[in-house]
């Protein structure tokens, strides 16, 4: 077990539980915003509670994560590298998505990390591209948080100003409230979903950055309405980007290049 | 199913807190939790009551009080309290609005003996 931070009964890194001979080289700085509950008003004693005191803490409860993803966005900050959070429902072609940008994005330095529950298909699928990836299998978990990323980003030995695909367990409900430590976080929704998924599953979008639509070679087959998947989209989230995207045929792929390109220029620049 | 990793988060947080202020029980524990936040609150209940045991939490009370969604309309402009994700902006009746907090998920306080 990591005698660190005491991981070690959960989620698998390539088929292994992290902390097993490894140096937990990830910082486990103790920032104000991590670890050390309590430096609110704490201790406050109410009369009329007999025996019972009242304790203010006024802590969230995603602290810890929140802490473990400030931590992560150092790393990357150091690096000048640009990682994003790729969430969407299970078949949504992540990752094929994820192939084919790295065929497209050729000598740039990039590195996956995979969320499954279970096996390491898609780990092995990334791998066979000649791209970097490490596989996360979070067993019963619905969902990556900011702790495994760290140790899969340690395992990764990432170069300076790469990209990072983070592809987060396939699920529209919980990945949306743990904070990664990533720069953005990309939503995937493929035309065979049904228009109103931005409706049924608000918080995923509402927290993305960008929306890929995929798999718009589809459309005319699955009578998909494009123009009425994008206005959903901006009805949970104005701000929403939204792109078009084949993977299949690579068409719209080179919007979705660009604007990885972009983000990590921008990275570097800040 | 997060759930459960935010009950496990709140576990952390109680012992953390027991060891600081030496105390060895909770009565009651109050969460203000935000409309928009990404939690289903009876799922969460019962997370905690299984999270909790073997904890000095264990058999505690849990209160969860609700704090309003807010979001930015991007008709109108303004800043409005809305019921839930998909209402529409009481001020312009307009369908465009970016949630701007009612985000929170919290331990407020608690009542320790």
């Amino acid at each position: 077990m990591c005698t660190v931070c005491g991981c070690g009964n959960g989620p698998k890194l390539d088929g292994k539980t992290p902390g097993e001979g490894h140096s937990h080289t990830h910082d486990h700085a103790h920032g104000p915003d991590h670890h050390h509950y309590g430096t609110g008003a704490a201790g406050v004693s109410v009369p009329g509670l007999s025996q019972t005191r009242l304790i203010r803490i006024e802590t969230d409860i995603l602290a810890r994560n929140d802490g473990f993803a400030a931590s992560n966005r150092r790393v990357l900050a150091a690096l000048g590298a640009f990682a994003v959070n790729l969430v969407s429902s299970p078949g949504s072609g992540k990752t094929t998505l994820l192939c084919r940008t790295i065929e497209g994005l050729a000598r740039q330095p990039l590195a996956v990390i995979e969320g499954d529950q279970q096996t390491s298909a898609d780990a092995e699928r990334i791998r066979a591209t000649g791209a970097r990836a490490v596989q996360i299998n979070t067993g019963k978990g619905c969902h990556l948080d900011a702790h495994m990323v760290g140790h899969a980003m340690d395992a990764l030995h990432l170069a300076p100003r790469s990209l990072l695909f983070i592809e987060n367990v396939g699920n529209l409900v919980c990945p949306a409230a743990f904070d990664l430590g990533e720069d953005a976080r990309v939503a995937i929704l493929s035309v065979t979903e049904g228009e109103d998924k931005p409706l049924k599953y608000p918080d995923i979008f509402t927290t993305a950055r960008l929306a890929v639509l995929n798999k718009t070679d589809l459309a005319p087959h699955c009578d998909a309405d494009l123009d009425a998947y994008e206005a959903n989209l901006r009805r949970i989230n104005p701000a929403i980007a939204v792109l078009r995207v084949s993977a299949r045929t690579g068409a719209g792929m080179g919007a979705w290049l660009d604007w990885l390109r972009a983000g990590l220029t921008a990275k570097g620049r800040s | 199913m997060h759930e459960m990793s935010l009950a496990d988060g709140i576990r952390r947080i109680v012992e953390a807190q027991a060891a600081a202020h030496g105390f060895t029980r909770v009565e009651c524990l109050r969460l203000e939790i935000g409309r928009f936040a990404a939690v289903e609150k009876s799922a969460l209940a019962f997370a905690f009551d299984v999270a909790m045991r073997g904890s000095p939490a264990e058999g505690a009370r849990l209160e969860i009080i609700d704090l309003p969604g807010r979001a930015l309309c991007h008709d109108c402009g303004e800043t409005v309290e809305i019921g839930h994700r998909l209402a529409p902006c009481p001020r312009c009746g307009g369908g465009r609005l970016m949630p701007q907090g009612g985000d929170e998920m919290r331990i407020r306080d608690m009542e320790v003996i």
